[in-house]
């Protein structure tokens, strides 16, 4: 199962995080601090996988923002591993060519990709129109 | 003005993360947030009704706020308030706050639920959407009160739509995993497998992560779904890339699913039915092959999205453990990731092969790769690659390749990352003790840990070489000695001198026959590190100084001095101040054979499970460690035998062996002045007659008891109802030291009690044994100690023999008893190669140099007894040295003051008839 889904840049600054199991504000900033320290510190041979505390990290990193998910030992490390890459080429379809600024600004829909894709911590839709699709409607309700 | 924003830009919130981004310092983002909070708090509570646009925006703000590591305690109302209105995107903001601040034990539970009934009746798909992900996210009791019965029904309804379905399906997880109780298995359960069937590859994702949790508690409910499983994943894999369209991930069909069908596979046993394992097979079989074709594209995405399904796919192989062409193959495509460039894959390969290790089908194919794994431990620069590295020489670990692996761990121990010291010390002590044939290499490992990491040699560690020790006696010299030596370095760890109080304080006396390890040198050897060590650690060696008291009455005055020394009895703290004082008053009052009895040698502890694994199971969590040692048990079932100290049991099993040919290495350039190596040959034939005895005739029984000696030091030569001899003896080299211990069984004196050793004229010449008188009377139940001091000037075949008189209560008592010192005593042990060995044993052409003796076991050969018994016979026991296995071979040098002469052995069982070659 997925634990936790972040999104972090290079400064350590929290772009996007959706936990799967409750855990408490003051805990969040600080596993989010461990977190990215873990992740900068490692070099491009390292893998990309970390143990941490009782579960795994499985990172990317895009230019300047890691993608971090937090995994328990039921998940595939490279299936996740390749989700990250799935969720960044539908952020990149939907806003073509995704920067930071895209999600700093459009927080709302990033989130609404993430939750089509992945709910309750399962993998839940691959397929990136189906993702994209209830956001396409949004935008159309809002332009109209 | 940033213009990235899409859709319906909220240009204010749009602003407000402007402005923290500009913020030069954490102190004015935090005011820029406070200012903000403000504002949004007035404009709550403000008189104006706000519309759905202004709410929606200022929670939006909330959102990012909170993102930024800020508690919200206001806001959720409003959030709520959204949850009512008609307008999609307000709606979504909502549910959005909700699910990401909300917890599950929030007041608000009871308003929020109202609302998200009020999307499930809409029948608009997109609001049941909303509200079915909520539910999923939050998860609380009152929802799944309110809301499991309603769930199954919308799963399983014909006219749900597909992505309504998805929603529903982890809805009930999430209910299922925070209150099963409200979620009853029932009529949908059937068709919610089903749902492994349908059409739409969304729906079976999500279903098959439902179906998963569900199968887990309910394997006999969902046995069904194996079946539909295997099939949904035999289509995917041979589908065409292009089938499955949008569900097709770089060329690789429906990863994810698959990936997710396999793990619900490893919920459940191989399928019975020969037509789905067949199935299951073939597309195992597919998956890799696909490994070995060439790549559909050179993309990585394409390759890592096979891997995981490659992986999984092993995973499943692994855990059905039953088809070993599948095994083996799994293993050679792990084999191959080993040395691919992605560290990923290595790392990835590294943890599967821990796993296939513990398989007896690929145990031995995982062994193949010892020098790659054992490389990725020397080269890898990732320290959790390392550590995998570390965890797979651990799982494939045993008796052949033990040396070799525990000596690759020391050496990366030196260099290891701190982290993970401790852990590689636990399976570094593990290994050497599950698989030592030869307990010397044990002590040498154990104490080379401390050397190289005592800060991470727990309690554990260095408890279990003691109880190790005592309960072995064949290797207690050895480790007095080794000990010693270690000790001798200016700086050693606390730890080793711990080990080194503790056995010395239990066996310094065999090594004590040494003039450069004498009593004396012992004592100052350790009491120079006493004032390094911590408080606990000095109390042992207390213990060990009075233990010393016991074992050499010559250094007494040096001790008792210490103890009495200010340091001591007036040490602040109260332990040590306690033990100096009570030794101290032990040593003056108490007489020799109160001291021997107070400070007799540790008996053996029992056997049980090793605390050190229990250590590391504790370190690993339950479950990982467990699993694999289980599995090893059962595989290997010997391995916790061969600990138990195997002459305990000699006097049942009586020795097959030791008889066997043993032979001179005529040939061998130190052995040049050798007398006819014939003689020793027949040492252990000659050993087992009568010889005659000028003063008592031998006592009946006592022979019996003499062969149990030929492969043990210690025990008990002699007994009847009046009187008990024990003895307690060590060799090195020429030079020994037997401790002979009379114990008066009766309750009346002994008086003018002489024992005396007494050697044939032939044995004079080759034996030096010095004695000390002992007091002539021996009170009633007390026991008296002699100490007998023995060189070896050259090979002997008599033993010599001790003659006992005393009076007892007005009667004239005497007995002889046989001493037992042999030949073999003056044994060394060789390790040699399987190739020096024949070569040797073949240029011993003349016949003098060999003897050959076939004999018919007494007792049922036992493999492990026999090697403990060549072991304690005193020669080195060289595995896997004759070609045939069921043989025991054997090497060592007898060592006598004029000459070395070097001996092989070899025991051919012949189990059927008993009989040795």
């Amino acid at each position: 199962m997925i634990k936790f889904f972040l999104m972090v840049n290079k400064q350590g600054q929290t772009r996007l995080s959706r936990y799967y199991e409750h855990v408490e504000i003051n805990k969040r900033t600080m596993l989010e601090a461990e977190v990215i320290k873990n992740c900068l510190s490692r070099s491009k041979d390292q893998c990309s996988f970390i143990e941490y505390k009782d579960f795994k990290l499985v990172y990317r990193q895009y230019a300047a923002l890691f993608i971090v998910v937090g995994i328990n030992e039921t998940e595939n490390e490279m299936a996740v591993y390749e989700l990250i890459h799935n969720f960044v080429e539908v952020l990149d379809k939907y806003f073509s060519r995704v920067s930071e600024l895209d999600i700093m600004f459009n927080l709302d829909r990033v989130h609404i990709i993430l939750d089509e894709m992945v709910l309750n911590g399962c993998i839940v839709e691959t397929n990136r129109t189906r993702i994209l699709a209830p956001l396409y409607v949004l935008d159309k309700v809002a332009e109209s | 003005m940033p213009a990235v924003s899409k859709g319906d830009g909220m240009r204010g919130l749009a602003v407000f993360i402007s402005d923290i981004r500009n913020c030069k310092s954490k102190e004015a983002e935090i005011k820029r947030i406070n200012k903000e909070l403000a504002n949004i708090r007035s404009k709550f509570k403000g008189d104006k009704a706000l519309d759905g646009y202004s709410k929606k925006k200022y929670v939006c703000k909330l959102l990012f706020i909170f993102l930024l590591g800020h508690d919200i305690d206001f806001g959720h109302m409003e959030a709520v308030n959204l949850l009512s209105s008609n307008r999609y995107t307000e709606k979504q903001i909502g549910y959005l706050f909700i699910s990401v601040l909300v917890n599950s034990n929030s007041e608000l539970i009871r308003l929020i639920n109202n609302a998200i009934k009020n999307d499930l009746a809409s029948r608009n798909p997109t609001f049941m959407g909303l509200a079915l992900h909520c539910i999923a996210n939050v998860g609380s009791r009152e929802m799944a009160e309110a809301f499991a019965g309603e769930i199954p029904k919308i799963l399983v309804a014909g006219d749900t739509m597909d992505s309504v379905k998805q929603s529903a399906a982890l809805c009930l997880l999430r209910l299922y995993r925070t209150s099963p109780d409200l979620v009853p298995m029932g009529d949908w359960t059937s068709r919610v497998v089903h749902l492994l069937n349908d059409q739409h590859l969304g729906v079976v994702t999500a279903a098959t992560s439902l179906i998963t949790t569900l199968a887990q508690k309910n394997p006999e409910e969902f046995k069904t779904s194996v079946s539909l499983a295997v099939s949904r994943l035999s289509r995917i894999v041979t589908s065409a890339s292009t089938d499955l369209q949008d569900y097709t991930y770089y060329f690789v069909p429906a990863p994810w699913l698959s990936v997710k069908l396999l793990r619900l596979l490893q919920c459940y046993p191989p399928p019975e039915d020969p037509a789905v394992r067949g199935r299951l097979t073939e597309c195992l079989e597919t998956i890799l092959n696909k490994a070995q074709e060439p790549p559909k594209s050179k993309k990585v995405q394409h390759s890592n999205a096979k891997n995981a399904v490659l992986f999984e796919a092993i995973s499943l192989i692994i855990h059905h453990d039953s088809e070993p062409n599948l095994l083996v193959r799994a293993c050679n495509q792990l084999g191959q990731f080993l040395q691919h460039r992605e560290t990923n894959l290595r790392y990835l390969a590294l943890e599967s092969m821990c796993t296939l290790a513990s398989s007896e089908f690929s145990h031995e194919a995982v062994k193949t790769h010892i020098e790659t794994v054992i490389n990725a431990l020397k080269t890898e620069r990732d320290v959790s690659v390392r550590q995998r590295a570390v965890d797979l020489l651990y799982a494939m670990c045993d008796r052949s390749n033990a040396q070799q692996i525990v000596a690759e761990m020391l050496n990366y121990l030196e260099t290891a990352d701190y982290s993970i010291r401790e852990e590689i010390v636990l399976k570094v002590a593990i290994l050497a003790e599950k698989y030592a044939v030869d307990y010397t290499w044990y002590v040498d490992t154990i104490l080379n840990l401390i050397r190289i990491a005592g800060d991470y040699v727990s309690e554990e560690v260095w408890y279990r070489v003691i109880q190790i020790v005592i309960n072995r006696d064949d290797v207690q010299g050895y480790a007095a000695k080794t000990v010693f030596e270690a000790l001798q370095a200016p700086a050693c760890h606390e730890n080793l001198v711990k080990v080194g109080g503790y056995i010395l304080g239990e066996f310094g006396n065999l090594i004590a026959g040494d003039p450069r390890s004498s009593p004396l040198i012992q004592f100052n050897l350790l009491h120079s590190k006493f004032h390094l060590c911590s408080v606990p650690t000095r109390a042992l060696l207390l213990s060990t100084y009075i233990k010393f008291v016991n074992l050499f009455p010559e250094i007494k005055t040096t001790i008792q001095d210490v103890l009495r020394s200010d340091s001591q009895l007036k040490n602040a703290d109260v332990e040590l101040q306690q033990r100096a004082v009570e030794y101290l008053r032990l040593s003056t009052i108490a007489s020799t054979d109160i001291l021997a009895t107070v400070l007799e040698e540790m008996p053996p502890f029992p056997e049980r499970e090793s605390s050190i694994l229990a250590k590391l199971k504790k370190k690993k969590g339950p479950g990982t460690v467990t699993d694999l040692e289980e599995i090893k048990k059962e595989r290997s079932s010997d391995m916790n035998g061969s600990a138990e100290p195997a002459s305990v049991n000699a006097s049942a099993v009586s020795t097959p062996s030791p008889s066997a040919d043993l032979l001179g290495l005529g040939a061998a350039p130190l052995a040049n002045s050798a007398p006819p190596p014939s003689s020793s040959g027949s040492l252990l034939v000659d050993v087992f007659s009568d010889s005659p005895s000028a003063v008592a005739p031998l006592a009946p029984g006592s022979d019996d008891n003499f062969a149990r000696f030929v492969c043990k030091n210690n025990g008990v030569l002699f007994e009847n109802q009046l009187l008990q001899i024990g003895l307690k003896s060590e060799f090195r080299q020429n030079l020994g030291r037997m401790f002979i211990f009379y114990g008066n069984k009766t309750s009346t004196q002994f008086l003018n009690f002489t024992p005396t050793v007494i050697c044939s004229d032939d044995l004079q010449s080759s034996l030096n044994l010095q004695t000390k008188p002992v007091d002539p009377t021996v009170d009633g139940g007390a026991q008296v100690q002699q100490v007998v001091n023995i060189e070896c000037v050259s090979d002997f075949m008599e033993a010599p023999i001790l003659n006992i008189q005393f009076r007892y209560g007005g009667t004239f008592q005497n007995l002889s008893v046989k001493l037992p010192i042999t030949l073999n005593k003056f044994f060394q042990p060789t390790e040699m190669s399987s190739q020096d060995f024949f070569q040797r044993w073949k240029q011993l052409s003349n016949p003098k140099q060999e003897v050959q003796n076939i004999f018919k076991a007494k007792h049922p050969m036992d493999a492990e007894i026999t090697k403990a018994k060549i072991i304690g016979f005193g020669s080195a026991l060289l595995e896997e040295v004759d070609p045939n296995p069921a043989n025991f071979v054997g090497a060592g040098i007898i060592h006598t003051k004029t000459t070395q002469i070097g001996c092989l052995l070899r025991l051919e069982p012949n189990l059927q008839a008993q009989v040795s070659v």
